[in-house]
């Protein structure tokens, strides 16, 4: 039978432009410092999490496509290659590389700077901002930069979903339509994006970067890689079923992990959201992470962290087992299991 | 896998019935927006849909019903008539697969002008972000008809709708599931209107796919759910068939963000992949359902595809675009054109497209006028900003 292994991962966050950067500041467990994002019309501005200036320069993003891209798009392709180059990923005519973008709000800046341009006078918008408001721009950049023209989805929905395109990328490695899969979830700041976010919590502070998984039915060398064990059906929080039950049975769900596993949950500091994610998990003994508390809340971006930074602990031979939780805002429960064992 | 139930709402009407009778005349069905100021536009004049007085809100709750945005209501309109249509009442834990390119965009378009114009006023402003998110409709439709299946937004651009549909099929295809609800929808909104215009790609004269003098495109709005099925499931329950899904390929056009590849590359490899996939060669292909936009380069860059993989049958393949009709729906356009495809199956019929002097690019028959022909197998196309091409194949039901 055949089994899907993670062959390479990848981050871009506002710990800096790596998995390594990431691990610091998660190892490190002190929430990063915040940068101010004025809000129009508000004599206070907005704190948020930024993703700082890569130091050198990463020579990928002088491709033709990513020259007058958006953040997001920056972010994904950064944390693409991280996690294809680790996985010593090369790109041939016959390899079909099949790509699953993950977003949650999209391209903010571009779609904000655009609409506010139609607004004021629909006849003076630019054309060359609106192409890239849309969800797929930095999926197809993706594409562009790897020269693959393999099948190439972009999912919208809450961080859980980051999980699905997990599941849907095995579904494609098992099925064989795709030779290895690539699945990046990213966003990028405003102050729309933390203004909207206002309205649920004052508290929470938003956050932006990227995150990325390489997968592959192939077995990896040695314990490089670790193989994707289950993820569970998601749960909504829809027709009677509450956070905390949607949350439960997600657990229920999921392999034990035993006593030396991680639990990589979602866990933001924003009290309303973050109590039926603790109290289904409130007998967890074992060791945890918790990245959005360090980083923020980047939505589809943090789901992706959850993953990388999981993934990055079994690589790095702290635990044999991985668990994800993954309660979102207000769609769904979903959670994963990851192991690192015997590849035979 | 087979279809068992479809719902359909376009500038053309409201169901099935009202879109076949459309359709098969060619019937235009274009006015000028009023949905937003188009004053200051190049271009006033779209498909938008008219929406029934009463939504079908099923399980909503009167609340949950107020706060419909128009992309939701587009969306249950059409679910409603499939999910009725299918008769699956007991079933509640289908996967919903749902294209779109701007879920609830207009409500975000609210929230940016009353952030603006009203910094200190929060009212309302909640309620306008959880609705703005893409997959707040699905759950809107999920909450509706009492399901708690999972949900799966593809925003593909301009291909969404066909790829919910392909990935629905592939989930029963592999035994993930018995039934899934797919298909696609968008609402007209000021942003993407705006954007189509800023590009110049609306036509201000009239939109004529595969037209020597076509230019450009108009846009519409709508959405199209289809209710798939297993066919063993299907057959067991002794549903009735409107078609059957026999073949799905997707590629990637990596050549411009917003451009086809002169040739056509993707759009070429997409068509081969889904002949491959159902098993059939372009000569067993009865009529193409083309992305026929009605803008210079898309167009040719697909003639030239399907010339390519039609090779010596081009000239026997009739193809037509019903973007002519009710203009092109985003993310809706690849669920709508697959509904289209299915009355065209069940009616043995061609939905034309008036245009003036076909481009002399297209080896292949364009259907120009209204007629009736033996249909087995036809294929439709749809291709999206940022290269996505996605084809489907569907068969007549036995």
């Amino acid at each position: 039978m055949k089994r899907v292994f993670i062959h390479g991962i990848g981050a871009v966050s506002p710990a800096g432009w790596d998995v390594s950067s990431l691990r610091q500041a998660l190892n490190c467990g002190a929430s990063l410092a915040t940068a101010a994002l004025e809000r129009p019309g508000w004599k206070h501005p907005l704190p948020a999490r930024r993703v700082p200036q890569p130091a050198p320069k990463l020579p990928f993003l002088a491709h033709a496509r990513l020259r007058r891209t958006s953040p997001m798009s920056l972010y994904a392709a950064a944390a693409a290659m991280e996690a294809l180059q680790g996985a010593g990923y090369i790109p041939r005519a016959s390899h079909r590389l099949g790509i699953i973008f993950c977003v949650t709000a999209g391209c903010v800046q571009y779609s904000r700077r655009f609409y506010d341009e139609a607004w004021r006078n629909p006849a003076t918008a630019s054309p060359l901002l609106f192409p890239e408001t849309v969800f797929n721009a930095p999926a197809s950049h993706l594409s562009a930069l790897l020269e693959s023209s393999c099948v190439n989805y972009t999912l919208v929905g809450d961080p859980g979903t980051f999980l699905q395109a997990l599941s849907l990328a095995a579904g494609w490695l098992l099925d064989a339509r795709v030779d290895s899969c690539l699945v990046v979830g990213a966003e990028e700041m405003d102050w729309l994006t933390a203004d909207a976010y206002r309205n649920f919590s004052r508290r929470v502070v938003c956050a932006e970067g990227a995150g990325a998984v390489y997968l592959s039915c192939q077995s990896p060398a040695g314990n490089a890689g670790a193989e994707l064990i289950a993820i569970t059906g998601p749960r909504l929080y829809l027709n009677g079923m509450s956070r905390l039950k949607a949350i439960r049975e997600m657990r229920a769900d999921l392999p034990s992990g035993g006593a030396d596993a991680l639990l990589s949950d979602s866990v933001a500091g924003w009290p309303a959201r973050d109590r039926a994610e603790i109290d289904a998990w409130s007998d967890w003994s074992g060791a945890r992470l918790s990245p959005r508390r360090v980083l923020g809340e980047g939505l589809m971006a943090a789901g992706a962290w959850q993953c990388v930074a999981a993934l990055d602990r079994l690589r790095q031979g702290s635990h044999p087992t991985a668990l994800v939780s993954m309660a979102g805002s207000h769609q769904q429960a979903i959670g994963a299991c990851f192991y690192v064992g015997t590849n035979g | 896998m087979v279809v068992t139930g479809a719902g359909i709402i376009t500038a053309l009407g409201r169901g099935w019935q009202a879109n076949a009778a459309g359709f098969r005349e060619g019937r235009r069905h274009f006015r000028p927006v009023t949905l937003f100021d188009v004053s200051r536009h190049r271009v006033k004049v779209a498909a938008q849909a008219e929406l029934p007085e009463s939504i079908p809100t099923r399980q909503l709750t009167a609340r949950a019903a107020r706060r419909l945005d128009r992309a939701a209501q587009l969306l249950l309109v059409a679910a409603d008539e499939a999910w009725t249509q299918a008769q699956l009442d007991g079933t509640k834990d289908l996967p919903v697969v749902l294209g779109t390119t701007s879920g609830g965009m207009a409500l975000g378009q609210t929230y940016y002008r009353q952030a603006i114009e009203h910094p200190h006023a929060a009212s309302h402003q909640a309620g306008r972000v959880l609705h703005y998110l893409a997959q707040s409709q699905a759950m809107v439709v999920e909450e509706a008809f009492g399901f708690h299946g999972p949900i799966t937004i593809i925003a593909n651009a301009c291909a969404s709708g066909a790829n919910a549909i392909g990935h629905g099929a592939d989930l029963i295809r592999s035994g993930q599931a018995d039934v899934v609800l797919a298909g696609g929808y968008d609402a007209l909104s000021e942003l993407v209107f705006t954007g189509f215009d800023s590009l110049q790609a609306l036509s201000p004269t009239e939109c004529r796919p595969f037209d020597a003098g076509r230019d450009g495109l108009a846009l519409g709005e709508g959405a199209a759910v289809l209710i798939l099925e297993s066919e063993a499931r299907a057959r067991g329950r002794h549903a009735p068939v409107l078609g059957l899904v026999a073949g799905y390929g997707a590629a990637t056009d990596v050549h411009h963000l917003t451009q086809p590849q002169p040739e056509g590359n993707a759009a070429f490899q997409s068509m081969q992949l889904a002949c491959a996939d159902a098993g059939l060669t372009p000569r067993e292909i009865n009529y193409v359902n083309a992305h026929g936009t009605g803008t210079p380069l898309n167009d040719s860059a697909e003639a030239a595809a399907i010339n390519r993989w039609a090779g010596g049958a081009a000239l026997e393949i009739p193809v037509s675009s019903t973007k002519a009709c009710i203009g092109h729906l985003l993310g809706a356009a690849g669920a709508v054109e697959a509904a289209v495809c299915l009355m065209a199956l069940q009616g043995q019929w061609l939905p034309p497209m008036s245009i003036n002097t076909p481009d002399p690019a297209c080896r292949f028959p364009l259907v120009r006028h209204p007629a009736d022909m033996r249909l087995e197998h036809v294929l439709s196309n749809s291709f999206g900003f940022g290269g996505a091409n996605a084809t489907l194949i569907f068969g007549r039901a036995s």
